[in-house]
């Protein structure tokens, strides 16, 4: 009796079970479906979170930037693979010789995906549009790159924003477009690249200025046209067709007149998958054709079963900061000279960073310009580090020494382990360490508070312009920093005004040199974020930047 | 029966408005703020200051709090500062896919926890109740990322019968109306699409429901042996009545009590454990969210959310309470 009524209650999930293999069978083989793959699948591309606007100004992350570099094109750009400023919707351009009077000459034959061309008015409206926001918009959480670059807006409505650098923009003839800013600054021209610039059609822009912001004040509600496929025209190979919310996943096809080579694959998706592990699964599983910020321990199994790891050139930098604030000690140059003795970078790069990672000899990567080949070193000498802390009179120092969890940064793909390796070699000199360990949310205001007398944090550069990297840091007294030195700030206030590049790039490597010699903190490593996809992908070439354009990937 | 559920929504006033309180001093006690995750490392102080007075976050707590709270009498619960979209919307969201995330766990849970329970019991002692003891104690040791790592090693990877993560397929071509898409796809016809999510929704099923499902199992079991022993069930038997007819109404019935009152209370946990379960399956329901909002302290989604969360779990929990009035006739609800 019990045997045929345990049959009765098992029957019914088996047969659901079976059902379930069988069907699972048929979607598999359907999801393998024949004819030119480039036309008929999709490549689906995953991210590690959702992006925030379909418009690139009001956005500050890569997630956001992944997708909208897609579609929307810049003045300038970087080259495919590389670091070099190079033309993008402008072909050429040129500087006046006081750096204030930018001229961009347009390429021919460019079309907005809603079929308008673009020409210089095209380009003024959209830098007009910017220097224009009000309200909300004006939120350094809205347009943090805007402000970055050019201050505040032609109103500022909040007192403390600085005056817009930003003069004006006009069309000297229907493919010349000058931009005029107030005064000279070491950001251009590389930050006409920055994808916030994106240019998007007059139409659409006629069409967003009846969004206003919504919302309550200091909360607002992007607009929609940010929100969902249809309004924002760029001159891109891809143009937006969706953007799921509820599948988080946001769709883009092909655009056939595109005024380069058009994309060799139709439909390009970028899905989000937060968590690591569920990255690394969903494309061994074949869910997925590729992803972002591999964790270094999955590069070589990953390598193993076939999946591609391009290597991409490195453009970021992790440091260990000395906070002079928060430990007296680190007043004394020899003390922080010891301090960087003590530390084996070689030994982080080596068991640590993937392939291609280096030991940073400065504050910038070498694809730079600025970098200095001449800049003082601090080999690993343990020996010369315990005499310079004897000569202190620091030999018993005893420090605390801050490093986050719960976190990959490209520039610091196992911060834990990078720490054990530094507070081993900080002890063998005699230090006491004293460990003091934040969740990431929690630690850049840690840090930034002057908690912290030592820590690691790093930054990947937004272009090619050492001012990107050194001037947040070294332009002026800062509380993470905790330290002032005449002849740091002067050096980067005389780059920071120096409208010529190659003279701006001598005086980077001066800056490099003295930064060196004051070592305001040690330059631990540059290491190459990795990106993977799966056999069947030609993959586009690898961008150091993470700017990686899809329409020059394929199917093989 | 009408004034105890307006008693019960009536009581559960307060305890939100305290939980509100609460909450508003937990989120503006926890270390950093929007400002540190809205924007990139290098950022400047001056641009963090100015983002933290533009979200009023320098106002005392009490003038944010009064601000919040009138609002939240509109019905208003502000804004994600992390998506610039309102809460509410962001909710409606997400929420469909917790919640087919929730049914599937519990449909799982129950219709495998309660013949394992009953099998178990009526057995006792036996092989198989060791086996059903037994997996159940694994079922609620297992943490549930290590479970949803093997079941996609397995199923995903290794045999390829089920996806490996998300909601659906990328890019199939499907209608939503509810953002329930089994449900969405079964009402516009569109049954590829409804059985590409439900296909979808087994990994994560399984994972989140071991946990309910051990709990159940146990549940059941001890049900059955402690009403087995009944003496309604011997009288039941030897006044002859069919078996099927005593273990039917008078055993599982009477069983099902506290499991019912389990199932109320698990409806809490799968909540909580859809957080680490939609994340391993990129899944993007309510869980995945409040665990980014935690980390990006974006305020007005951890109240609101959590909120609304909490008002759900009172009506689950009154739902609870009037079904045992179903299930036993003797209990009344007053």
């Amino acid at each position: 009796m019990i045997t045929r009524r345990k049959g009765r209650l098992l029957a019914p999930a088996a047969a659901a079970a079976a059902l379930a293999l069988v069907a699972a069978g048929c979607a598999q083989s359907e999801r393998d479906a024949g004819g030119d793959p480039n036309e008929t699948r999709p490549l689906i591309f995953a991210g590690t979170g959702d992006p925030r606007s379909l418009d690139p100004v009001l956005a500050n992350d890569g997630e956001t930037f992944r997708v909208t570099r897609q579609v929307m094109e810049t003045l300038l750009e970087h080259e495919p693979g590389g670091t070099e400023i190079q033309g993008g919707l402008a072909e050429s351009w040129e500087q006046s010789e006081d750096g204030t009077e930018w001229t961009f000459h347009l390429r021919e034959g460019v079309t907005f995906h809603d079929g308008e061309s673009l020409d210089a008015e095209a380009v003024c409206a959209n830098f007009d549009r910017w220097n224009g926001f009000t309200g909300d918009y004006q939120s350094s959480n809205q347009t943090y790159y805007w402000q970055n670059v050019f201050g505040g807006f032609a109103e500022n409505e909040d007192e403390e924003l600085p005056e817009s650098i930003y003069d004006s923009c006009t069309a000297e003839d229907e493919l010349t477009a000058v931009i005029r800013v107030t005064e000279p600054s070491a950001v251009f021209p590389g930050a006409f690249s920055l994808s916030s610039f994106a240019i998007m059609s007059p139409a659409s822009i006629e069409e967003a200025a009846g969004q206003e912001v919504g919302g309550e004040e200091g909360a607002p509600v992007l607009p929609d046209y940010s929100q969902e496929a249809g309004v924002i025209a760029g001159t891109g190979p891809y143009t937006y067709s969706e953007w799921d919310h509820d599948g988080r996943e946001v769709t883009l096809e092909r655009y056939d007149d595109y005024w380069g080579e058009p994309a060799n694959i139709k439909t390009l998706i970028i899905k989000t998958i937060s968590e690591e592990n569920a990255r690394r699964q969903a494309l061994e599983a074949g869910d997925v054709h590729g992803y972002d910020l591999v964790a270094p321990a999955d590069v070589q199994p990953l390598e193993e079963a076939g999946f591609q790891v391009p290597v991409r050139d490195v453009f970021n930098v992790l440091y260990m900061a000395y906070n002079q604030e928060a430990s007296e000690e680190l007043e004394d140059p020899q003390v922080r000279q010891a301090l960087a003795h003590a530390v084996d970078r070689q030994r982080i790069v080596d068991t640590i960073l993937p392939e291609g990672g280096e030991v940073a000899s400065q504050f910038i990567p070498e694809t730079v310009d600025g970098w200095s080949p001449d800049v003082q070193t601090y080999d690993h000498d343990p020996d010369r580090a315990r005499e310079l802390l004897e000569e202190a009179g620091q030999e018993d120092m005893t420090i605390d020494f801050c490093y986050p969890t719960e976190v990959t940064r490209p520039y610091m793909p196992a911060p834990k382990d990078i720490f054990d390796i530094i507070q081993s070699d900080l002890k063998d000199v005699g230090l006491t360490i004293e460990a003091d360990s934040k969740p990431w949310d929690e630690y850049i205001p840690h840090t930034d508070s002057g908690n912290c007398s030592l820590y690691l944090l790093g930054w990947t550069g937004d272009f090619n312009e050492a001012y990107n990297f050194l001037g947040t840091w070294f332009g002026g007294y800062d509380s993470a920093w905790g330290f002032r030195d005449d002849e740091v700030f002067s050096v980067m206030e005389e780059v920071a005004s120096e409208p010529d590049p190659d003279k701006r790039t001598e005086l980077y490597q001066e800056a490099n040199e003295v930064i060196m010699d004051y070592l305001p903190g040690l330059p631990i490593s540059h290491s190459p974020p990795s990106i993977v996809f799966s056999p069947d992908v030609e993959p586009p070439p690898v961008s150091p930047l993470t700017q990686e354009q899809f329409d020059q990937a394929s199917f093989k | 029966m009408l004034r105890f559920i307006v008693r019960r929504v009536l009581q559960a006033v307060p305890t939100l408005f305290g939980l509100s309180i609460l909450l508003f001093i937990w989120v503006r006690a926890l270390p950093g703020g929007p400002e540190y995750a809205l924007l990139p490392e290098n950022a400047t102080a001056e641009q963090r200051a100015a983002l933290r007075r533009a979200m009023g976050l320098d106002d005392p707590v009490i003038v944010q709090y009064g601000a919040f709270l009138g609002r939240l009498l509109q019905g208003d619960l502000g804004q994600s500062l992390q998506t610039g979209r309102p809460v509410l919307t962001e909710f409606a969201m997400k929420f469909p896919a917790t919640v087919e995330l929730a049914v599937m766990a519990m449909i799982i849970a129950v219709s495998a926890g309660v013949p394992l329970g009953y099998l178990a019991a009526r057995r006792s002692g036996g092989a198989l109740d060791s086996l059903v003891v037994g997996g159940s104690l694994v079922g609620i040791c297992t943490p549930v990322f290590f479970l949803a790592f093997v079941l996609k090693l397995v199923f995903a990877e290794q045999l390829g019968v089920f996806p490996s993560a998300f909601r659906q397929t990328p890019g199939i071509d499907a209608t939503r109306i509810t953002g329930l898409f089994v449900v969405d796809g079964i009402a516009t016809r569109e049954w590829d699409a409804a059985w590409d999510a439900f296909m979808h929704l087994v990994l994560p099923g399984l994972a989140l429901a071991s946990i309910p499902l051990a709990v159940i199992v146990r549940m059941t079991r001890a049900g059955v042996i402690e009403v087995l022993g009944e003496d309604y069930v011997r009288t039941a038997e030897a006044k002859g009545l069919h078996r099927r007819t005593v273990r039917g109404r008078h055993v599982l019935r009477n069983a099902m009590l506290p499991v019912v009152t389990a199932i109320g209370l698990l409806s809490g946990a799968l909540l909580a454990g859809a957080v680490l379960t939609e994340s391993v399956f990129a899944f993007g329901g309510i869980g995945q969210f409040i665990y980014s909002a935690t980390q990006t302290r974006d305020y007005p989604v951890l109240l609101g959310f959590i909120l609304i969360i909490a008002a759900l779990y009172v009506l689950i929990n009154l739902i609870v309470d009037i079904s045992y009035s179903l299930l036993d006739p003797r209990v009344r609800v007053s």
